[in-house]
C-alpha cells in the first residue's frame, strides 16, 4: 500500500492514458457534482417552503370563548362564556398532551407613545410560553417569563415595527413606553417569520395587563402546542377541552358555539407532508443520480479492465502476481475516482455557495449542502469504482496468462 | 533442466475437445539450444506455453530445475516465471505506453528492484542488444527488429535459466531474422538454455537440436 513504487507505476499508467483517465475521471466528477446541485436545489426548495409556513408550522389547539346555541339545565341558550385565569390553570393541570400553553388577553388599538412618538397597537397579554405557539424568536433581550407573569411586572416585549415605530434608530431596551396611560418597561424585541403583521404587536405578561386595564382574572383565548400529535389524538384532546369547559361553565357539552376550539392539526399535517414529499423527493434524486454513477463507473472500469487485458498477460509473463495485478487496477480506481470526486465536490459546492448569496427569500432560498451526504455519496462512487475494477481485475489476473495474451 | 513426461492437453471448443498434445515426453538439458519444429497446429506453442508455465496441462508431470510443476497457484507460477524463464513473442508483446528503458526493467519491478537501479540496469541490457539510444522511444516508434530486441533485453533482466522463444522472427523480414538468431545464440552461449518455437527450417536449422511435433506427438529429436 505505501510502495512507492507502486504509487509511481500508477502514476506512469495513469499519465499516460490521459483520454481514459479523463473519461473516468469526468463521469465521477459529473456524478457528484450533479448530486450536490440536486440536493442542494432540493434543500432550498425545502427551506423556501418551510419558511413560508413557518408561522403555521405548530401543532397546536387554540381555544376562544363564544356563547352558547342550546339551552341547558335551566339556562337559556345566548349565554356569554368568560374565561378565567382558573380555565388556564385548570387545563394546564390537565391535558398531558400539551407542551407549551398560555393564555391570552387582548387589548385592540391601544395607543403607545415613547416620547413624542406615538402610534396605535394592538396588545396581547400572554404567558411565556406564547412564544412558542407564534413562533416569536427574540433578537434583542429576553421574552415575557414566568416571574413576570407572577410578579405582574410592568415590562413589554415589542416587535420589530413597534420597536421601528416608537423608537426608530435608538436602542428600546430598558426604555418606558405608555401604553393608553401605564407605563411598560421594554424587555425585548422579537420578530417573526412569518407574515409581517405579526411583528405589529406588544406582548405584555397577562398578570400585569390584566391589572393595568381592568381585566380582572378574564382571558379570551387559550392555546396549547401537542407536540406531534396525530389526527386522532388531536380530536381527543379537543373533546376532552370541550368536556372540561361545558362542565365549568355550565353549558351543553354538544353545544358547539358554545367556545371555539381551533386544531391546526389540518394544516400543520398538510405542510409536514409536503415537506416530507420534498425530503423524499430529494432522497430518491440523491439515490437515482448515485446509480447512474456507480453504474457509469463500474462500467468505465469494466471496459478499462478489457481493454487491459493483454497487459496484464504480458505483465504475468514478466512475473507479476495475481495480488499486483489487482491492487494496481484497484488502487488506480481509487486514486482517479476520489480526486475526481473531491474536485466534483469543491465545484458543486462553490456553486451552492455562490447560488446561496442570490437566493435569500421566496419558494426557493438557501440552497446548502449536506456534507455528510455528500462525502457518504463520494464514498459510494469510489467503493463501488474500486469494486468495479476488482472484480474484472481479479477475473484477469486468474486466467491463464497465455488466454489474456491472446487478447486483442 | 526441463523435464516433461507424459504431458497431455486438450483444448475445449464448443462441446469438441480437441487433443493438442498426446503423451509428450522430453528432456532439455541446462545450456542447450533446441528449437520445436512443426507445422501450424502441431501444439508446438502450446508445449513452449507449458513449458513457460503460461497455460495449464491435463495429465503428466513437468519438472523444471528439478522442481516438480503441478496444481501451481498463480503467484507460485508468477514467482517462477519471474526467476526462471524470459519470454519473447512472435508479436513482441511490449507494453505500448512505457518507452524501451521501462519495458526493460519490468520484470524487476516484480523482484521488487528499486525504480533508478532497475533504469539503470535496463539500460545495460538495452546497450547489450544495440539500443541504448532508442531507451526514451515508446515500442510504437521502433521498427520490429528492434521491438524483438527491446523483448529479448526485458526477457534476459532477470537473469533467467531458461529463454522461450515463440516465433521469434515469424514477424520479421531475413535479414532482422538473422540478426535476432544471432542474438539469441550469443544468449545461448552465455550459458542461458534457449528453446525457440519456429516453423521455418532455417531457423530450426541454426539451433543445436530440433524437436519435431506433428499432431500433437514427437516425431524425431534427432540433431539438426
Amino acid at each position: 500500500m505505501f510502495d512507492i513504487d507502486k504509487w509511481a507505476e500508477i502514476y506512469i499508467t495513469i499519465r499516460k492514458n490521459m483520454l481514459r483517465t479523463f473519461l473516468t475521471a469526468f463521469s465521477v466528477a459529473w456524478g457528484i457534482f450533479m448530486l450536490i446541485i440536486l440536493l442542494g436545489a432540493g434543500k432550498g426548495l425545502q427551506n423556501g417552503f418551510a419558511n413560508n409556513f413557518n408561522d403555521d408550522a405548530v401543532n397546536s389547539i387554540w381555544v376562544s370563548s363564544g356563547q352558547t346555541s342550546i339551552p341547558y339545565e335551566g339556562l337559556q341558550s345566548g349565554k356569554y362564556i368568560h374565561f378565567t385565569n382558573d380555565d388556564y390553570d385548570a387545563l394546564n393541570g390537565s391535558i398531558e398532551e400539551a407542551d407549551h400553553m398560555t393564555s391570552r388577553f387582548n387589548r385592540y388599538n391601544q395607543v403607545a407613545t415613547y416620547k413624542s412618538e406615538s402610534s396605535t397597537f394592538s396588545i396581547r397579554a400572554v404567558h411565556p410560553d406564547h412564544k412558542y405557539l407564534e413562533k416569536s424568536l427574540v433578537t434583542q433581550g429576553r421574552f415575557i417569563n414566568d416571574i413576570d407573569v407572577s410578579q405582574a411586572r410592568k415590562v413589554a416585549a415589542i416587535g420589530e415595527l413597534v420597536k421601528e415605530a416608537l423608537f426608530k434608530d435608538e436602542d428600546p431596551m430598558g426604555k418606558f413606553i405608555s401604553i393608553s396611560g401605564v407605563s411598560f418597561k421594554v424587555i425585548g424585541v422579537y420578530k417573526d417569520e412569518g407574515q409581517e403583521g405579526e411583528m405589529n404587536y406588544i406582548y405584555l405578561p397577562v398578570s400585569a395587563a390584566q391589572q393595568a386595564y381592568n381585566g380582572q382574572n378574564r382571558v379570551n383565548q387559550i392555546m396549547f402546542t401537542v407536540g406531534d400529535a396525530n389526527e386522532e389524538e388531536s380530536a381527543a384532546i379537543v373533546e376532552e377541552v370541550r368536556q372540561q369547559m361545558a362542565s365549568r361553565h355550565n353549558f351543553s357539552p354538544a353545544d358547539q358555539r358554545a367556545i371555539y376550539i381551533r386544531s391546526t392539526i389540518e394544516n400543520y399535517m398538510n405542510i409536514m407532508n409536503v415537506l416530507l414529499m420534498i425530503e423524499i423527493f430529494i432522497w430518491i434524486i440523491g439515490v437515482m443520480t448515485i446509480i447512474a454513477g456507480v453504474v457509469g463507473v463500474s462500467n468505465i472500469m469494466l471496459i478499462l479492465v478489457k481493454e487491459r487485458t493483454k497487459e496484464i498477460g504480458i505483465r504475468k509473463a514478466l512475473g507479476a502476481t495475481p495480488f499486483s495485478i489487482i491492487s494496481l487496477i484497484v488502487m488506480e480506481a481509487i486514486v482517479i475516482t476520489s480526486v475526481a470526486g473531491y474536485f466534483g465536490l469543491v465545484a458543486g459546492i462553490l456553486l451552492i455557495e455562490s447560488l446561496s448569496s442570490l437566493f435569500t427569500e421566496g419558494w426557493f432560498q438557501n440552497p446548502e449542502v449536506n456534507m455528510t451526504t455528500a462525502l457518504v455519496a463520494l464514498l459510494v462512487l469510489v467503493v463501488a469504482g474500486a469494486a468495479a475494477g476488482f472484480f474484472p481485475a481479479r477475473k484477469a489476473a486468474a486466467i491463464q496468462p497465455i488466454v489474456a495474451l491472446r487478447d486483442e | 533442466m526441463i523435464k516433461l513426461s507424459n504431458i497431455n492437453k486438450s483444448y475445449k471448443i464448443g462441446s469438441n475437445s480437441l487433443h493438442v498434445l498426446k503423451d509428450i515426453s522430453t528432456e532439455i538439458e541446462e545450456g542447450e539450444l533446441v528449437s520445436i519444429m512443426g507445422s501450424s497446429g502441431s501444439g508446438k506453442s502450446t508445449m513452449l506455453n507449458i513449458i513457460g508455465l503460461l497455460d495449464s496441462f491435463d495429465s503428466g508431470t513437468y519438472h523444471l530445475d528439478n522442481v516438480l510443476m503441478s496444481n501451481l497457484s498463480e503467484t507460485k507460477a508468477a514467482f517462477y516465471r519471474n526467476k526462471y524463464i524470459g519470454f519473447v513473442f512472435q508479436s513482441f508483446n511490449l507494453i505500448n505506453f512505457k518507452n524501451a528503458m521501462e519495458n526493460v526493467a519490468l520484470p524487476l519491478y516484480y523482484q521488487k528492484v528499486s525504480r533508478k537501479k532497475r533504469n539503470k540496469i535496463a539500460l545495460e541490457y538495452l546497450e547489450k542488444v544495440g539500443l541504448r539510444e532508442w531507451a526514451d522511444h515508446l515500442p510504437s516508434e521502433l521498427s520490429g527488429g528492434q521491438k524483438q530486441r527491446v523483448a529479448i533485453a526485458r526477457a534476459l533482466i532477470s537473469q533467467p535459466k531458461i529463454i522461450l522463444a515463440d516465433e521469434p522472427t515469424g514477424a520479421l523480414d531475413s535479414t532482422t531474422s538473422i540478426e535476432v538468431m544471432d542474438l539469441l545464440k550469443s544468449v545461448n552461449d552465455l550459458g542461458i538454455t534457449v528453446v525457440i518455437v519456429t516453423h521455418e527450417k532455417d531457423i530450426a536449422e541454426a539451433t543445436n537440436r530440433m524437436i519435431y511435433l506433428k499432431d500433437g506427438k514427437i516425431a524425431n529429436m534427432e540433431k539438426a
